[in-house]
């Protein structure tokens, strides 16, 4: 198999079964949605005979094979994801949704750029020193810390940091300014509670997959021939180490925000999660964003499986090639 | 020269090794060991997977064996309420106190709050005051002048007195229980019958700030009866002195036939009156007023048992789903693993929620929170099983076996499936935690709502705690403490599982 040809074809194989596996999914959700009973409740001073015909007029309803056609038309491939029904009554789904996703981002972004050089570190370290008291300190801190789970961080952060030592505020400032230095102080407890298990995580990994790197004979074989420790550490035993690691690390990165949900919430961050939350706990459930966070979720979990499979294949060419048994 | 001695080796130079009868092999010094057996011994070794063994098993017993033995206050009767009036108690148990379990707080006060607490001190005797660290002193940023005090109070005390209507026969049984133990539970009542607060039985102005006579005393306005009325014949408190004009401990309502008698009780004594013990919460009770010890284990028993059911069923349908996809290969591999693909692209939530709006109502909370669960858990462990499947499918005794004869489900079952009961083991019992951490996760956000006046779980108590976080931390703190205990020890647990069934991974993590 050709290098670059057989690379494309792989790439362009799971790109299409995850866009298949996507509008699987994204149409079972529709007509799941699309069942539930969505009579607006009779309310007082509203004009019953005038909501029944706004909503005739918006196409609720007609028969449910048409609703599809008209949201896989409208929705998926043009982008309009109609019109707020109860949260945010008459706004635009998407430009609401798109209004909050920096705040999502941001809070993500920012954990990252720090959880993944500290875990990286730590793990380095952790692996040089093996069975040491250095090892053994982070590898009790890495087994604490991955156990708690992130809520629990979240309120001793809360009440250690803000609470007794006013370190930091409650909840992140208003606004949407990101890059401001205000701004960034007050998302600083998110960022620990959102980081701490992502930090714990890679430290472990890194480890292990150094410690096996470590101890592998193609790495004696170096120390023989004369390289000294850190040329060996750095130059062969790091990238190897690497390989499984770095795809991993890419995934984080897309697939952490599918996981933020508690945090922006706890934090009161205006993100993407909140609006889910509230979108399925209000008195009044609102669909319209419902289905489309629904979407956006999936795509995120499909796509962050996806670029963690490429770049393996990128990577590591044994892969690429395929072990057939 | 050496080729010459190796050709021609005379028979007389070789000599048998064993000198009588036939070879044997030397005898096992050790007995044979079965699989678990080796496997317990491996795991014994890891001192951290059995301390978290211990640990889990000392969880498990305490979510079991608590809610048999102690009283939970809030579900002596669904109908009996008393338990709200005691609510937000910090947790009190004798002989901790030196780690701030001894019932108290600090908190600054005004000065008519200070002046209700001596109230309370001088009527009952049970002075809310431990200590005082600042006294008198003037906030200069206060927009009045207003005195203030640094305390440090016993909130069980500080609890007080309330209005209770009692029937005729509640009325004498409180008098009986207290002339049996000398407990004053009932107090006088008071001249203003327009004041709502219980705690008030002295002069003082609108906004219950206490006029002090000449002394700085506290001036009563006990309502005073007539020498025959006998409805009251029980202890009397020390300023009860007059006999010619003994207090009023009762103020009568209601019809001459069908009377009722609005009393002030003590809470404190109120509580040792129903209960037979003085109020000592061990973890507190929360903004309802239900004790959080039991309460809590209730929760763990909940939140296990779910798990488990869920741990149990993911097992079975993934073991079969795996040995299918991974003994026959081939075209129903691959359907079954698209499938498997689609069904796990779907996120948690989407699946919770979507169960949620359309079961809640017809099925139940808990059954559609299971289905939730259920649908997409038993990938992991079929994807597990399969690879143990492709393991050991080529092996040369399952070839063996099917040209004896043996049926396909006959060799899935009893041939290549205990090979890989180390894997399911250890992927089942690292379910459980996942489950309750989901769990809990779902209910803090609101998505599910478990709670109820008798079940409840342990999300739900760390949500209802977060309101409180500032102020009585410890309403979400010791369901915290549950849940990471839990966590850590799991982990650690599962840690020591996969090693024990699977060497070849130690170290790896």
């Amino acid at each position: 198999m050709e290098r670059g040809y057989g690379m494309v074809k792989y790439v362009f194989k799971r790109i299409l079964l995850m866009l298949m596996v996507f509008l699987i999914i994204i149409s079972m959700c529709f007509v799941l949605v699309k069942l539930l009973p969505d009579k607006p409740a009779e309310q007082f001073g509203k004009d019953m005979a005038l909501i029944e015909m706004r909503r005739e007029a918006l196409g609720y309803n007609k028969p449910l094979f048409e609703q599809y056609l008209i949201f896989v038309q409208k929705s998926l491939i043009g982008g309009d994801w109609g019109v707020s029904e109860s949260l945010y009554v008459g706004q635009d789904v998407w430009g609401k949704f798109m209004e909050k996703m920096p705040a999502t981002v941001a809070v993500n972004l920012y954990t990252m750029v720090f959880a993944v050089p500290l875990g990286l570190i730590f793990g380095i370290y952790a692996a040089l020193r093996k069975n040491k008291w250095q090892d053994q300190v982070i590898s009790t801190a890495v087994i604490l810390f991955v156990s708690v789970p992130s809520y629990v961080y979240a309120f001793l952060v809360q009440y250690f940091l803000c609470f007794k030592l006013k370190w930091f505020p409650f909840q992140v400032e208003a606004g949407y300014d990101f890059f401001s230095w205000k701004m960034f102080v007050s998302m600083v407890p998110a960022i620990m509670s959102l980081g701490f298990g992502t930090v714990a995580g890679l430290t472990r990994y890194t480890r292990a997959e150094l410690t096996e790197v470590l101890t592998s004979d193609f790495l004696l074989l170096a120390r023989t021939k004369g390289l000294s420790k850190a040329q060996t550490t750095v130059r062969h035993a790091m990238r190897n180490a690497m390989v499984p690691i770095f795809p991993m690390i890419l995934g984080e990165f897309v697939g952490i925000m599918g996981g933020s949900l508690i945090i922006e919430q706890i934090f009161g961050i205006p993100g993407v999660g909140p609006l889910y939350v509230s979108s399925i706990t209000a008195a009044q459930p609102d669909y319209n964003f419902f289905l489309l966070l629904s979407a956006f979720y999936t795509l995120i979990g499909l796509a962050s499986g996806i670029i963690v499979d490429i770049s393996y294949g990128f990577i590591d060419p044994r892969i690429r090639m395929g072990s057939k048994k | 020269m050496n080729e010459k001695l190796y050709q021609d080796i005379p028979a007389s130079a070789f000599e048998f090794v064993p000198e009588e009868g036939r070879m044997h092999d030397k005898k096992l010094e050790t007995k044979p060991v079965g699989y678990f057996k080796d496997a317990m011994i491996r795991f014994s070794r890891n001192k951290g997977s059995v301390v978290a063994a211990f640990i889990i098993l000392f969880l498990v017993l305490y979510a079991i064996f608590i809610p048999m033995f102690c009283e939970n206050n809030y579900t002596r009767a669904l109908t009996d309420t008393t338990y709200l009036n005691y609510t937000k108690l910090p947790p009190k148990v004798e002989g901790l106190g030196w780690l701030g379990m001894d019932g108290t707080t600090t908190e600054t006060v005004n000065a008519a709050t200070y002046n209700a607490y001596r109230g309370i001190a001088v009527e009952t005797g049970l002075d809310p005051v431990v200590e005082i660290y600042r006294e008198n002193y003037q906030d200069p940023t206060a927009s009045k002048k207003s005195y203030f005090y640094d305390l440090k109070v016993d909130t069980y005390y500080k609890m007080g007195m309330m209005y209770m209507t009692l029937s005729p026969d509640e009325f004498e049984k409180i008098q009986a229980w207290q002339d049996e133990t000398g407990i004053q539970v009932i107090y006088p009542a008071i001249t203003d019958s327009k004041q709502t607060d219980a705690n008030i039985w002295y002069e003082a102005d609108r906004k219950g700030a206490p006029k002090l006579d000449k002394q700085g005393n506290l001036q009563d306005i006990y309502r005073t009866t007539t020498k025959d009325d006998t409805t009251y014949h029980s202890l009397r408190i020390a300023a009860d002195n007059d006999p010619e004009k003994p207090l009023a401990y009762a103020r009568v309502a209601g019809t001459s036939s069908n009377k009722s008698y609005i009393v002030r009780v003590s809470k404190y004594n109120y509580f040792q009156y129903r209960y037979g013990f003085e109020p000592a919460f061990v973890f507190g009770t929360n903004a309802r007023g239900q004790d959080i010890f039991t309460r809590l284990a209730a929760g763990a028993r909940f939140s296990f048992i779910f798990a488990i059911c869920i741990s149990a069923i993911n097992l079975f349908i993934g073991a079969i789903y795996g040995a299918i996809e991974g003994y026959y290969g081939g075209a129903i591999d691959l359907v079954m693993e698209r499938v498997s693909d689609v069904l796990s692209g779907v996120p948690f939530m989407v699946v919770t929620t979507l169960f949620q709006l359309h079961f809640a109502n017809k099925v139940g909370v808990i059954p559609s929170l299971l289905f939730a669960f259920v649908l997409t858990g038993w990938i992991g462990m079929a994807s597990r099983v399969r690879m143990q499947f492709y393991r050991f499918k080529g092996q040369e005794y399952i070839l063996a076996a099917r040209t004896l004869g043996a049926s396909d489900w006959r060799l899935m079952f009893k041939h290549i499936f205990p090979n890989s009961l180390g894997t399911i083991i250890t992927g089942s019992v690292l379910v459980i935690p996942g489950v309750i951490f989901s769990e809990s996760s779902l209910t803090y956000l609101g998505i599910v709502n478990l709670e109820s006046s008798t079940t409840t779980s342990v999300g739900t108590m760390l949500a209802m705690g977060k309101d409180y976080l500032a102020t009585d931390p410890y309403i979400i703190l010791f369901p915290a403490l549950f849940i990471s205990l839990l966590e850590i020890s799991f982990n650690l647990f599962g840690n020591g599982l996969r090693d024990a069934f699977n060497p070849s991974l130690r170290g790896a993590e």
